[in-house]
């Protein structure tokens, strides 16, 4: 079963105080979920700044805009995808994942569609 | 899939076939847990459990209860589960590929203990009490699975529509199957946390039979006793977690008081005030006994202490010879496990008890501004108590007055009213005159 862990964390990233040692933390993690052969993809996400939004309206035209800007502290800085037996399993690795500490995890299951 | 269709049972049948059925109501429990864990399926496990008791309703009556009753319903019910898996081969599909999965994060196979229903409902309060559920859908979903209610039922019980409670349990059930909520007992670490979530929806299905929070009665005894029975039946899976047997404890103590709690009209009659010849003494000697048991043996946890709270005040014989002091010191010990106002509250009310009307007033003003108590109808009727001790009368009745704006139920409404007439300057006038 494949889950998203969306990762939300505050815009300043890492704790200031222990930048480095957070910076090992997230090297390690990333090596403990691939080591433990559940790992199917993960990226982190540039800056929201550079983000740009794409929307096509009811007559096909293209519209291009700068943002979104973060409404919230907290924006989504990346992901992981896990494939675990079930949910509790799910938790377990966000709950391990330092994004936790200085943000939240959310959790959502990959969606199964039957053929 | 949920419910048999209401015309199912003649009126006439209905009563026998309901007192049939309530002897079915452990073995349903039992049943579905043990389905659950083999197919990891919760809506084919109780649609194959029902079937099997309907099976076993016009069989046993015929052909008698067979040698091993639970081995004859664990055969029917798996035997419906194949026909159903057979026809549905897409649904089979699915759950081979849980099975799976199932494998992989827990191998041990269940034990099948001679040809008996191994009890495999711990995975069921597990689950259903699981924090990725929202707390309401818990209690749903484990008056439901384990205490063997119906939709409807469970829909009374909390005085919502049968159809909302319905969307409730289907949205629950959703929740579990495809975020897969596994049917698994925590391991050794997260036990603790996890068992606590379980112990708190028994003790919110208790306190919503204690003290309903709307409605026009004021106990609703059958919960008090549906979340007793659950609580029995998790102490016998997990007999050496202290704190279920304070839980039971706790809920035996305060149970035993339930026919001395309201007066003849339904009215609530204060712990002072009862009729102590009433209260039960064998499920007070039950609830004493796992209060020791829920004490000994390392740091006590939160229901162990208000079981002992409980049991102080079900061993006096009156309010004015219990034990004050040794209330107090347990309310400390509550306040530093469970920091809450509600918990300060009653200590202040014990405080007053021990020490006198000002020095528990004085407590309660330093609580005026928390907001969980801002619409707590027992704040300012407290507050009122106290003030009228004082012979503070004016300001009791406005405190009286507070109370009756915010309480729920129409016997709290009718009792404050009355201890609000005691108190306004008419009746006193006619109680002196008289």
């Amino acid at each position: 079963m494949k889950y998203m862990l969306l990762i939300h964390a505050g815009d300043e990233g890492a704790p200031e105080t222990a930048e480095q040692s957070f910076f090992e933390d997230w090297v390690a993690y990333d090596k403990a979920v691939k080591e433990a052969g559940i790992w199917v993809s993960g990226h982190s996400l540039a800056d929201l700044t550079t983000a740009t939004t794409v929307r096509v309206d009811a007559a096909g035209e293209r519209i291009v805009t700068d943002g979104p800007f973060a409404e919230t502290r907290e924006v989504l800085g990346g992901y992981y995808v896990i494939d675990v037996p079930d949910l509790d399993v799910a938790l377990d690795w966000a709950a391990r994942c330092p994004g936790a500490r200085v943000g939240s995890i959310v959790v959502r299951p990959v969606a199964e569609f039957e053929v | 899939m949920d419910e048999r269709p209401a015309d199912a049972v003649s009126p006439a049948e209905a009563p026998v076939r309901s007192s049939v059925e309530a002897v079915f109501r452990e073995e349903r429990g039992r049943l579905l847990a043990a389905l659950v864990r083999r197919f990891g399926d919760l809506d084919l496990a109780e649609e194959v459990t029902s079937e099997a008791i309907e099976a076993a309703l016009v069989r046993w009556p015929v052909d008698g209860v067979p040698p091993k009753p639970g081995a004859w319903l664990m055969t029917t019910a798996r035997r419906k589960a194949v026909d159903r898996l057979r026809r549905d081969q897409a649904y089979a599909a699915r759950l081979a590929m849980l099975q799976v999965e199932a494998e992989r994060a827990d191998p041990a196979p269940p034990a099948d203990i001679d040809g008996g229903l191994p009890d495999e409902r711990l995975e069921l309060f597990f689950a259903c009490a699981h924090p990725a559920l929202a707390a309401e859908d818990r209690v749903a979903l484990t008056l439901r699975c384990l205490a063997g209610l119906t939709t409807p039922e469970v829909a009374r019980a909390f005085l919502v529509p049968a159809e909302t409670m319905a969307k409730r349990i289907v949205r629950a059930k959703k929740k579990i199957r495809q975020a897969r909520i596994p049917f698994r007992v925590p391991d050794a670490q997260e036990l603790p946390r996890r068992l606590s979530g379980v112990l708190q929806v028994l003790y919110s299905i208790f306190t919503e039979g204690y003290a309903a929070s709307a409605g026009p009665r004021l106990q609703r005894l059958e919960l008090a006793e549906e979340a007793i029975r659950l609580a029995r039946i998790l102490r016998r899976l997990l007999p050496a977690e202290r704190e279920v047997a304070g839980l039971l404890a706790l809920m035996l103590l305060v149970h035993a008081r339930r026919d001395a709690r309201t007066g003849p009209d339904g009215e609530p009659v204060l712990l002072a005030d009862q009729d102590r010849g009433r209260w039960d003494r064998t499920m007070i000697e039950e609830g004493r006994d796992l209060v020791v048991v829920a004490l000994t043996g390392g740091p006590p946890g939160p229901y162990g202490v208000q079981a002992a709270i409980a049991a102080l005040h079900d061993e006096a014989v009156d309010a004015a010879s219990t034990d004050w002091p040794q209330i107090v010191a347990l309310y400390d010990v509550l306040l530093a496990l469970t920091p809450s106002p509600v918990v300060a509250l009653n200590r202040a009310v014990a405080v007053a008890m021990r020490d006198g009307p000002e020095a528990g007033l004085a407590l309660l003003d330093e609580l005026a501004d928390e907001p969980r108590l801002r619409d707590y109808h027992p704040y300012p009727a407290t507050r009122g108590d106290l003030l009228c001790r004082l012979g503070r009368f004016g300001e009791a009745a406005a405190a009286y007055r507070q109370a009756i704006a915010l309480a729920g139920t129409d016997p709290e409404r009718a009792h404050l009213r009355r201890r609000l007439a005691a108190v306004e300057p008419t009746s006193r006038d006619d109680a002196s005159g008289a």
